[in-house]
């Protein structure tokens, strides 16, 4: 999926900013290319300008400054019905008004289909979705689940290359969502469609997302997919905001190819792979996710930096432990250790040693 | 299927599904004790209200139908002073109730009336009888005081006797008057309500074409309330949608416009429309001011129906806009979006979308403006001149000018029976759950 | 405790105070008319009796006197109605027979039942004032002073809009005058079917051109601001407007139709001794005669019509206002009540379905 150029972008923002009042800008200077296919994510806060990328692209915002394309189409100045841009909502949209099976038929009918065929397609959507039985229901008759269900089917039943969704699990519970999930992917994948996908969950972005990009202030921090997002951070903004981090603030000592030393504030020393970081002098935060941490000195390459620690808490999760350390003066340092048949319980007031690899720990922007 | 239930508690031995609670109370019984308690409280609580309900709405609309059918002037006359009441016209009713209808008129009859007309005398109830037949054949009243005040003096033959004080006693049609008065429940004064009356032979029959009036004004009234419930309807919509998706703090300023007339009196905006509109009126002033219109061809907006058409317009117009406005604010904006990304253009997304989701606004306004409209009768009476009267003006005439207040409570009868019908056609057409009133 | 006594004492003394204290509750119509009955009646009667008087004003005075009465909860003691409503309430048991005999004679002894005007003494109700029906015209608006009834019907030599009382009461008299009915005939004209028919085919001659009127004030206001060129009006409210308000408001007394207000006791009112007091007081002879020099009305007494000065401003002497001055009695109609209560209901209806049409 990787690899795109703005030739064969699909969608495309190019040098994109908007803003609602004049005074502050929503959006800075976006640039975004997705191919054919691709399911990319836009993750970020509440107020980073994901919801409004994708409302230009679906064409209920205008864009301030800059050009979408579609296609290799510009489409600034298409109004929306005629973007043939399908979409699923947060609160589901469905016309409460219809049945399940009107609500599908309207995209269709607006094309002019014949009835034959609207049926037709109709009743293969609701089986894509598995909601077959549920044609003559009213949307007030479903459940959530089954109302996003049927959102997503109606999103889908007139093909449209492209289908946006703002957020659409949001309203669900944990377990109904997960399933949501997967069924989602599965769909947008066996069907060959275009997605692009707002949320703030950081965990469905990752288990959903060819790639996601991470919004804050306006810009996108990082565009990458999930495997890089999470495990090579480009900035401390994202370090902190995909996954669980321990940070540490401290000054780079010395760089040596792609490890460096860093001298915490506490004065500590720890070893650290530079990323936004160039010359000794710089100040740094240094992340490292918890499930990287060793307390086996074995495990450590030797002449590793190491830090003092004591035990604060112990939590038993099931599949992991995760155990609360106070380390350089900070205690809400975490560690997570896999629940296996030989490892260690930590117990509260126990005094230790960590340590990680080098290219485990990332010294990012201060 | 009995075992399975059998564990549930079921003692009984027949085969009725009997549960019951673990020490063999039945379930229902004991529902029923551990909820008394509460619906008790909660009825003590209501009771105010119903009671008070009872007595402001319950009552007098039932004493509304009662007097529209009941009259008793002809046979009852009541001392309010002492609340003593006695009746009158004792022999005429007896002989009624003798002589089917269409029986000759014969002495016996003339002596009854004789006999009925000392005992008028003696109560100083010949006017209030004459009333009620007045209310049917003008001159009645003078012609039972007349024959009253000489009722000493008439001796047998009677018939001969009452006819020489007035020959008017000879008319058929006083005679099923006084035939129908004789019985207190009547239907004569929804005829009357409806134009109608009885023959000489006790036919129903249409009045005097110079006579026919309520038909008419009902027509009038239904014809007008509709065309004021759509011009609310087509003015209110444009106007609840800018206060349900303007921000927070422009709709504030907005709906208190909205409101504002509420807080103004009636007459006040009604007195107000009278300036603008008369033809030496503020608008009328303006326009031949601008040169659109010669001071001689002056339009007439008021003391018509297009006065009354106006006024009450704007006078009802909250009531259209208010529960509008409330089905409108919390429709999501979403759903035209939805309905926008689904290729609809932004017409087909209102018409198919929004509209549709609006509908149970429109029906409760347009069922509030409509009811408010048909009732009205202020605005009509001070704006609409001659051709913009309304059916209340007429029941405000019985009420308060002619004291026929059974022919007012008839009419007002009517009213209310024709807006329950149309409430059921209503329920029947669109749903009365499909109704938000706010 | 002390507090509670002092609260009990003074729950007490008010209880026994509105005991003692008399209050008696008159209604009448309103404004200037009022404010007639308050200075000439009203405030010497308190004055003299020491009896407090609450006045309500109500513009249909008779439905609630019957519904008062009716319901059993009387709270009016005395009411000023119209002639046809004084009969009709009497007819139907509302209102308490009234004692011609405590009415107090005139200053030279004439009895009181020879000193009112013929009709101004009912079993249940004693006029006070005679006012009448006249037109009234804007000075301003019209080229030529009307002078007769049938002017008024004239569009063409008068062209303009017509002020009419929305009533078939006073409105059929004035037409059948205007169509040339000698004022004697008008009742036995408009007894007949084709009488009516001859009134309403009169009124149809102006139908387009009338602007109907209800309520006693807005006459006054119709004809200032042009609105109408003419009116019928109460010749009270005229004058108030002409020489109160200063208006270019002119009566003329050509058709005019004489009526009486009178004053009733509803069966059951409160005060029933108090209000009988109130009416012989208030229907002596200098009585209506101060009356007058409030409002144009006439009163009801031969013996008050020496005693009508100048009006409140001063300078204006009433008697030429007076409806009962000779002056202005050359072609007047006295309304005919008996008349009038048998045909209310019949030409009303008639009247109504013709305004419909």
């Amino acid at each position: 999926m990787a690899g795109s150029s703005a030739n064969d972008a699909f969608v495309a923002f190019e040098r994109v900013q908007k803003s609602y009042d004049g005074e502050t800008l929503v959006v800075k200077d976006l640039n975004l290319t997705m191919p054919k296919g691709e399911f990319l994510t836009m993750l970020g806060p509440s107020g980073s300008g994901k919801t409004t990328c994708l409302m230009m692209l679906a064409g209920f915002e205008t864009a301030t400054h800059g050009e979408i394309l579609l296609d290799g189409k510009p489409i600034n100045n298409i109004p929306p019905h005629k973007r043939g841009i399908g979409m699923v909502f947060q609160n589901y949209a469905l016309f409460p008004h219809m049945t399940v099976a009107e609500n599908l038929s309207f995209p269709l009918e607006v094309r002019k289909i014949g009835k034959s065929e609207r049926e037709e397609k109709v009743r293969r959507a609701l089986d894509m979705v598995q909601m077959g039985k549920f044609d003559g229901r009213r949307p007030a008759q479903l459940s959530g689940g089954q109302q996003q269900r049927i959102a997503l089917a109606r999103a889908l039943v007139f093909e449209p290359e492209l289908v946006l969704m703002d957020e659409p699990l949001g309203a669900l519970d944990k377990q109904l969502r997960e399933t949501l999930q997967f069924e989602i992917t599965r769909l947008a994948h066996n069907l060959g469609i275009t997605t692009v996908y707002v949320t703030h969950d950081q965990t469905e972005a990752l288990t959903m997302s060819d790639r996601v990009a991470v919004f804050d202030d306006g810009r996108i921090q990082q565009l990458a997919p999930p495997d890089v997002l999470y495990e090579q951070p480009q900035n401390s903004f994202v370090a902190q905001f995909i996954g669980e981090n321990n940070t540490m603030d401290g000054v780079v000592q010395e760089i040596k190819g792609d490890t460096c030393i860093v001298k915490l504030d506490g004065g500590e020393v720890i070893d650290a792979k530079p990323v936004n970081v160039s010359k000794p002098g710089e100040r740094t935060r240094v992340s490292i996710r918890p499930e990287r941490v060793e307390f086996n000195k074995d495990r450590l390459k030797p002449g590793a930096h190491t830090l003092k620690a004591e035990v604060m808490e112990f939590i038993y999760m099931g599949d992991i432990f995760r155990t609360r350390l106070r380390v350089a003066g900070n205690d809400e340092f975490i560690v997570k250790t896999r629940n296996a048949p030989d490892q260690v319980r930590l117990r509260p007031g126990q005094q230790i040693d960590i340590g990680w690899l080098p290219q485990d720990c990332r010294a990012l922007d201060a | 299927m009995t075992d399975g239930l059998a564990n549930q508690g079921t003692g009984n031995a027949s085969n009725e599904l009997l549960l019951t609670t673990v020490d063999g109370k039945p379930l229902k019984e004991a529902l029923i004790h551990a909820e008394a308690r509460a619906k008790r409280r909660a009825f003590f609580l209501v009771l105010p209200l119903l009671l008070f309900i009872l007595i402001t709405f319950v009552a007098p609309i039932g004493q509304m139908l009662h007097r529209s059918v009941h009259n008793d002037g002809f046979i009852v006359t009541e001392d309010f002073g002492t609340g003593v009441r006695t009746p009158i016209m004792v022999n005429l009713t007896e002989w009624f109730n003798e002589n089917p209808p269409g029986s000759e008129i014969d002495e016996s009859a003339y002596a009854a009336l004789a006999a009925d007309m000392v005992v008028l005398k003696k109560e100083r109830a010949a006017g209030q009888a004459g009333t009620r037949i007045n209310y049917e054949i003008s001159g009645s009243r003078s012609l039972f005081t007349k024959t009253a005040r000489n009722a000493d003096k008439l001796a047998p033959p009677y018939k001969e006797a009452i006819i020489a004080i007035d020959p008017d006693w000879e008319n058929p049609e006083l005679w099923t008057v006084m035939r129908s008065a004789s019985s207190a429940y009547t239907a004569t004064f929804y005829l009357a309500a409806i134009d109608m009356t009885r023959n000489a032979n006790g036919d129903i029959e249409m009045v005097n074409e110079n006579r026919q009036v309520y038909v008419k004004l009902f027509q009038r009234t239904l014809i007008l309330s509709l065309v004021i419930t759509f011009l609310t309807f087509v003015l209110a919509y444009p106007v609840a949608h800018l206060l349900a998706t303007l921000p927070l703090r422009y709709s504030n300023l907005l709906m208190i416009l909205v409101l504002l007339p509420f807080w103004t009196s009636l007459l006040v905006r009604t007195t107000s429309w009278m300036i603008l509109l008369q033809s030496q009126g503020v608008l009328n002033d303006a326009m031949v001011g601008l040169g659109i219109l010669d001071d001689e061809n002056r339009i007439q907006m008021m003391y018509n129906q297009a006065g009354t058409v106006i006024a009450m317009t704007h006078i009802l117009l909250p009531f259209m806009i208010l529960p509008l406005y409330s089905v409108m604010r919390p429709i999501n904006p979403s759903y035209v979006r939805a309905a926008r990304s689904l290729g609809a253009t932004s017409w087909t997304a209102f018409r198919r979308i929004y509209f549709p989701q609006t509908v149970p606004g429109i029906g409760a306004g347009a069922l509030l403006v409509f009811i408010l409209a048909v009732g009205y009768y202020i605005t009509p009476a001070l704006v609409g001149g001659a051709d913009g009267q309304l059916i209340s003006n007429l029941i405000a005439f019985h009420m308060q000018k002619s004291l026929n207040w059974s022919l007012a409570a008839a009419l007002a009868a009517l009213l209310l029976g024709g807006i329950l019908i149309l409430y059921w056609l209503y329920d029947r057409l669109i749903g009365i759950d499909n109704l938000k009133l706010g | 405790m002390k507090i509670k006594t002092a609260l009990m004492a003074t729950a007490l003394s008010g209880i026994a105070f509105s005991a003692t204290a008399q209050e008696l509750t008159v209604m009448s119509w309103g404004g200037a008319y009022t404010k007639s009955q308050v200075e000439a009646y009203h405030k010497p009667f308190t004055a003299t009796t020491g009896i407090k008087i609450n006045s309500v004003d109500a513009d249909n005075l008779a439905t609630p006197i019957k519904a008062q009465v009716e319901a059993g909860n009387v709270t009016i003691d005395v009411a000023d109605v119209e002639f046809s409503d004084a009969v009709r309430l009497c007819d139907e048991g509302l209102l308490e027979p009234i004692d011609l005999s405590m009415l107090p004679a005139a200053p030279d002894g004439t009895p009181a039942t020879d000193d009112f005007i013929e009709g101004a003494l009912q079993d249940c109700a004693v006029a006070n004032i005679v006012w009448s029906t006249v037109f009234a015209y804007n000075s301003n608006s019209v080229p030529t002073a009307p002078t007769t009834i049938a002017d008024f019907f004239d569009t063409e030599k008068f062209p303009g809009k017509r002020g009419l009382r929305k009533s078939a009461k006073a409105t059929l008299e004035m037409a059948l005058m205007a169509d040339g009915v000698p004022a004697s005939e008008v009742y036995s004209v408009l007894d007949t079917d084709e009488g009516v028919d001859r009134a309403f085919a009169k009124l149809d001659s102006i139908k387009s051109d009338i602007v109907w009127w209800e309520a006693g004030a807005q006459p006054p206001q119709l004809l200032a601001d042009g609105e109408v060129t003419m009116s019928t009006a109460y010749n009270g409210r005229i004058f108030n407007a002409a020489i109160a308000e200063k208006q270019p408001l002119v009566v003329v007394w050509d058709g005019q139709i004489l009526d009486f207000d009178l004053f009733v006791v509803p069966k059951g009112a409160p005060n029933k001794e108090a209000a009988m007091q109130f009416i012989a007081f208030s229907t002596d002879t200098q009585r209506l005669a101060d009356q007058a020099s409030w409002i144009s009305y006439g009163p009801a007494r031969k013996s008050s019509g020496a005693l009508v000065g100048t009006y409140s401003d001063g300078v204006t002497e009433m008697a030429t206002h007076m409806p009962t001055a000779a002056e202005n009695l050359g072609n007047a109609l006295v309304n005919n009540f008996e008349f009038w209560v048998d045909k209310d209901a019949e030409l009303n209806e008639r009247f109504n379905a013709w305004l419909a049409n």
